[in-house]
């Protein structure tokens, strides 16, 4: 009822859709409960498999050869002792490699992202919209696909089994760029960089002690989203780390599957090591993720 | 510095700045870009022995290999490729499906959704899982002794475990499902910035004029969605055709028809280079995947965007 005397008050548009919430109440409601249920149903799908990695993960492998269970048992230190105990994958071993790499990569990555889009927006010179133009066409390249000439020069050159091939190539990002270069536009006034130069600064220092700080929010996005990718690839690790001791979490985990096949496998340790590689991203996303959504859509559409 | 002549002398710390990422692409990149297409004519292998082949120029022979059929009258990159699409349209389907519903019922204004926080918390969690530890714990869950068979023999009363992963169709969905669960939260927040951007005057014109919602998204929504959803399908594609971790994890060790059935193009493109060492035919087959990733990008384009010059396209939208 109070939402119909509105309509006689000076008009608003949305009254309009409030007349019509009251003409179609009840589709209003079906429509509302369906959303409910639906979501309801999505959060179970993407829930339920996480739900079951942290229950399997705290069960004696008796226990889960024996049968299905929704409930917790108490073996959750036995497992995690199992999973980190020296074999020939040597979990925390594999943890600390991905930490090194994710954590130069997202440095590296974002440091000169934000340098290549500032260059290109700051200063004007030949050549500058063809390099722009020229990044955002590569951006559709699969990366796999130079992956052949890579490998051979990583050899040639004997870089197998060091992180440099995965770290170096991470200085040349293009949808990192990309995503700079809009942020940049919207966030950095020119006029900052022309007052800094009238006060004397040297242009680099302009960019990493004035521009840099600016552009935070954006860094800090880019950077989660490299992290992650870094932490999560397998297919270029995989080609060229050759020892065992250099592998990074993912090539750790592709090895389980003999856990699972063989009869002496501890199907215990097959899922804490599943665990620990999952489940502290989990966590830190879940204080993070307001940010990490923001970021998804600020970066890759348009205006 | 450079205090005379300001437009002239800045010019320089522009490609100053640029310099790193051009010269770490073209080194990185562009130079085993090249040297990939290069090495496709070349025959350029290990042997089981260790002795290096090549690089020995055999003209277009590695290409007339991979086009023509073997014994059964498989060619094997074709399977690749529909292995590839098949799995990528199964996952890509209820991908873009889901997020379609899910963003509109978070725009919706009546609807008025409460926890939209949380919900969209929950949905884009699978993206930021490590796809070969995500595919590892789903192989773990269908497996012979997983929950997944326990409850099948639970409600069955089968004694013996169904082998999901020797079936080529339990494991093509299997495969398929963890890539529509890892992507469609990432689709759904693309697709809502998408439609948050279309001017909301015209829902209020459209709902004064006595649309019904359904009109509202055919005549009104969708159309202005189109240059997003253009967007979104076509980096999907381009990442479902670089798909790998999750099939490799999967099916590693399953070899027979399971293998030929689910095997993708990088797979193979990972096999060539990591385990034979055939960088000749690695190189034929980077091209390959190079191509077709050109084309279904252009076909993708013009089909969802026919007379893109006339349509009253976003703004910003190409």
């Amino acid at each position: 009822m109070a939402k119909l005397k509105n309509l006689d008050q000076p008009a608003k548009v949305k009254n309009y859709s409030d007349f019509q919430n009251e003409k179609g109440a009840t589709s209003l409601l079906i429509a509302r409960i369906a959303s409910y249920v639906f979501l309801a149903f999505v959060t179970i799908m993407c829930l339920f498999s996480f739900y079951l990695l942290i229950i399997n993960s705290t069960r004696s492998n008796a226990g889960l050869q024996q049968g299905f269970s929704l409930l917790p048992r108490e073996y959750f230190l036995q497992n995690f002792a199992s999973a980190m105990a020296s074999s020939t994958y040597y979990m925390p071993r594999g943890l600390l490699n991905s930490l090194i790499v994710a954590a130069s990569t997202s440095i590296v990555t974002v440091y000169f992202s934000a340098m290549t889009a500032y260059g290109l927006f700051a200063y004007d010179f030949k050549g500058r919209k063809l390099a722009d133009k020229f990044i955002l066409l590569v951006m559709m390249i699969p990366t796999q696909v130079s992956t052949v000439g890579f490998v051979t020069y990583v050899r040639q050159l004997r870089l197998v089994d060091t992180y440099w091939p995965l770290i170096i190539p991470a200085i040349a990002a293009p949808a990192t760029y990309f995503y700079m270069k809009q942020y940049i536009e919207g966030a950095l006034p020119l006029e900052v960089v022309e007052a800094a130069r009238v006060d004397g600064s040297n242009e680099f220092r302009t960019f990493n002690t004035i521009c840099l700080p600016m552009l935070k929010p954006a860094l800090a996005v880019q950077m989660i989203f490299a992290f992650v990718a870094s932490w999560n690839n397998f297919f270029t690790p995989a080609l060229i780390l050759d020892k065992a001791e250099y592998y990074t979490t993912p090539i750790m985990i592709s090895l389980l599957k003999s856990e699972l096949t063989s009869q002496a496998g501890d199907l215990g340790k097959v899922y804490m090591s599943i665990f620990v590689s999952i489940v502290p991203v989990i966590i830190v996303y879940i204080f993070l993720s307001k940010f990490i959504i923001k970021g998804v859509t600020l970066g890759s559409v348009k205006g | 510095m450079g205090k005379k002549h300001k437009s002239i002398s800045y010019a320089k710390w522009g490609y100053l700045f640029i310099l790193p990422f051009f010269v770490v692409y073209a080194v990185c990149t562009l130079v085993p870009l090249f040297s990939t297409f290069f090495y496709s004519f070349f025959e350029y292998r290990t042997t089981q022995s260790l002795d290096v082949i090549g690089p020995n120029f055999i003209g277009l022979e590695n290409y007339i290999e991979m086009f023509s059929p073997d014994s059964t009258g498989t060619i094997y990159v074709f399977q690749y490729t529909f292995n590839t699409l098949l799995m990528w349209l199964m996952g890509a389907i209820p991908q873009i499906l889901f997020a379609l519903v899910l963003a509109l019922i978070f725009t919706g204004i009546r609807l008025r959704i409460k926890g939209q926080a949380f919900f969209k918390t929950v949905i884009y969690m699978p993206n930021l899982i490590m796809a070969s530890a995500f595919a590892m714990l789903f192989c773990t869950l269908f497996s012979n002794v997983g929950p997944v068979n326990q409850l099948y023999q639970m409600f069955t009363g089968a004694t013996a475990p169904f082998e999901f992963l020797r079936d080529v169709w339990s494991t093509r969905t299997i495969i398929a499902f963890i890539n529509f669960l890892m992507w469609f939260g990432n689709t759904t927040i693309l697709l809502m910035a998408g439609i948050m951007g279309i001017d909301q005057s015209l829902f209020e014109a459209s709902s004064i004029d006595g649309a019904t919602s359904k009109q509202t998204f055919f005549k009104i929504t969708l159309p202005l969605l189109a240059p997003i959803i253009i967007y979104v399908v076509i980096t999907a594609l381009i990442g479902g055709l670089q798909m790998f971790d999750v099939p490799q994890i999967m099916i590693k060790g399953s070899g027979g028809l399971v293998e030929e059935g689910c095997q993708t193009l990088v797979m193979q493109l990972n096999r060539y280079i990591g385990v034979t060492n055939n960088y000749g035919e690695a190189g034929t087959l980077s091209v390959y995947i190079f191509v077709v990733t050109a084309i279904l990008s252009v076909i993708v384009f013009k089909v969802t965007n026919p007379g893109s010059g006339k349509k009253k396209a976003k703004k910003g939208g190409k």
